[in-house]
């Protein structure tokens, strides 16, 4: 029998995952859009099984904003990174450094 | 029902119809043509809003089944968000036209990311919250990233937009812990839920996990790490603004969420909010000692002073909840001001950000001088001006609350600080001469500059009154 439990651990794994894709990547922004999506998700997960074991639909809705929130998140980050690629030529991490920090 | 809802959010209403039209009529009715206009437009409306807020009958209402709340406290929030926002649009204008950026997105922008403090400071519910600040946040990653063919903007962009995106992330977290374990997300009913103060481990958690999360918002150390590199790389308006109205936001909706859904377990998060609190201080006085450009400092200045801010709200007390929205308040009218008069450094056309640069400027403006070195002053928090009685209450407050440890490393923490505020006025009237700045300083940017000095010196003999206001808005947080 799968409970409520299971679905929570497998969440707070993928948040975890998600975490330390944007912080342990040297390569890429993409990867760090990828992991901030499934950081989002991860947190849907979490809602979603909540929702079914309280009886209460108000984790579904909440799902439901979250989803649309991240698309539109998506769309501005991609549009700032290609933005940034314009002008810098790269989109490496450890290129984002003309200010210390 | 739905008529007495839509009356409660009718501000609100009336912004997010205003930037819609606004976008349709600049798109269809010549673009960047119609930018000067947009701007009075809007820096307009947010104006007469902050001032139908500001004389709105006094009484709380909840909208939406609780999750719009306006009461007090929302609504002095309001009025210091929406009269900051005008002003720094306001100021933008002369610098975006000089430096090619004057375009009609701008002010719209401003004024969705205004509408989405709005709905941050009312929020009464997690999924209100949530809305509201992404909707600040979307708009506020774009308007970093303004300046779309400089490397330095849109990196400072790209910065905001990984680590916003991050906070967000956490603070959505727990924001489904909260939910999980209470059975809702309504601010009230959580608060029902709380028993003799004991949180339980999964709603202690997505305490932590919410806090987090506002506490990159508010940029409290030690989740500040992308305050300077935004300030730094973000067009100089944008700097200003981000110090004003969004940190006021941010601020309001700590205190509206530990108040208000954890206010039945003060002790479990005032020792987050004194940690985060006696971090920044100290993080910003010290850091801040070895930058030389001035949109960096400011900064560390904006990440110490909120520091302070966060020091009233961890007395958890009705006291603290007015010390902090009379510092926030103070904090503003002073950032407008220098931001006024750092809009205007340049030389040649080209704007300069070296604090070096002012070398014995004192000689070259010496009225100008004279009005940042008051602004400087209360900054630092130097007793006749008015950003000392910020302090003060916040002070205050912390020692009612028998945080005393807290009220000395702030007093620490301030007098370390005051040594970057001296340096600016020290290179202005002894420093080294230099090239000098030859800026000219349009009407308005002189109005903001030397009204705001001027409210810090008459400010400190009743503070216009804000006292009793403050005290009012603070008792509606807690009925």
């Amino acid at each position: 029998m799968i409970s409520v439990e299971h679905y929570l651990t497998v969440a707070a794994l993928l948040f975890v995952i998600g975490i330390f894709g944007i912080f342990l990547n040297r390569k890429n922004v993409i990867v760090i859009l990828m992991s901030i999506e499934l950081m989002l998700l991860a947190v849907n997960i979490n809602f979603v099984a909540f929702s079914t074991h309280l009886n209460d639909l108000a984790g579904q809705v909440f799902t439901l904003f979250i989803l649309t929130v991240a698309a539109a998140e998506a769309a501005i980050g991609l549009a700032i990174l290609v933005c940034f690629f314009r002008v810098r030529g790269t989109i490496a991490v450890e290129d984002i450094n003309v200010m210390k920090g | 029902m739905i008529s007495t809802d839509i009356n409660i959010v009718l501000p609100e209403i009336t912004l997010a119809v205003f930037s819609m039209a606004a976008l349709m009529i600049a798109v269809y009715g010549g673009k960047d043509r119609l930018a000067g206009l947009m701007f009075w437009a809007t820096s307009g409306t947010m104006g007469l809003l902050g001032l139908w807020l500001a004389f709105l009958e006094p009484g709380s209402a909840s909208a939406f089944n609780g999750s719009f709340i306006n009461d007090g406290y929302a609504r002095f929030a309001k009025v210091v968000i929406l009269f900051g926002a005008a002003a720094m649009l306001l100021l933008s204008q002369d610098y975006l036209e000089k430096n090619k950026l004057l375009k009609f997105e701008f002010p719209i922008l401003i004024a969705l990311a205004t509408l989405g403090m709005m709905l941050m400071v009312s929020a009464g519910d997690l999924m209100a919250l949530y809305m509201g600040l992404e909707l600040q946040s979307l708009a506020l990653y774009v308007v970093a990233s303004f300046r779309r063919d400089s490397i330095r903007s849109t990196e400072a962009g790209l910065k905001y937009f990984v680590l916003g995106a991050l906070s967000s992330g956490l603070l959505l977290y727990g924001a489904s812990l909260v939910y999980g374990f209470s059975g809702t997300t309504n601010f009230a009913g959580i608060s029902e839920t709380i028993n003799d103060g004991d949180l339980g481990l999964g709603m202690l958690f997505g305490l932590v996990f919410l806090s987090v999360g506002m506490a990159f918002k508010v940029s409290a150390a030690p989740f500040h790490m992308w305050t300077p590199d935004v300030y730094e790389g973000s067009p100089t308006p944008v700097t200003g603004f981000f110090a004003t109205a969004p940190k006021v936001a941010a601020a309001c909706l700590f205190g509206r969420v530990v108040h208000d859904a954890f206010g039945a377990a003060v002790s479990d998060w005032q020792q987050i909010i004194a940690f985060l609190s006696f971090v920044s201080m100290f993080l910003g006085a010290i850091a801040a000692i070895g930058q030389t450009n001035i949109k960096r400092l400011m900064a560390y200045s904006s990440i110490a002073h909120m520091g302070f801010a966060l020091l009233g709200l961890s007395s958890g007390t009705q006291e603290g909840v007015q010390a902090l929205l009379i510092y926030m308040a103070i904090y503003v009218t002073m950032n407008i001001g220098v931001f006024a008069f750092i809009l205007n450094m340049e030389r040649d056309g080209q704007p300069v950000t070296d604090i070096r640069s002012l070398g014995l400027y004192s000689r070259v403006e010496p009225l100008r001088a004279a009005a940042l070195a008051a602004l400087m002053f209360s900054l630092a928090g130097i007793p006749p001006l008015v950003g000392f009685f910020g302090k003060l209450y916040v002070l205050k407050a912390a020692i009612n609350a028998g945080m005393s440890w807290l009220a000395i490393s702030a007093v620490i923490a301030s007098v370390i600080g005051a040594f970057y505020y001296l340096r600016i006025i020290y290179f202005m009237y002894f420093g080294n001469e230099v090239d000098k700045m030859t800026g000219k300083m349009p009407i308005l940017h002189k109005i903001a500059l030397y009204g705001a000095t001027l409210i810090m010196l008459i400010g400190s003999i009743n503070l216009f009154g804000i006292e009793s206001v403050a005290a009012d808005a603070a008792a509606s947080l807690f009925k």
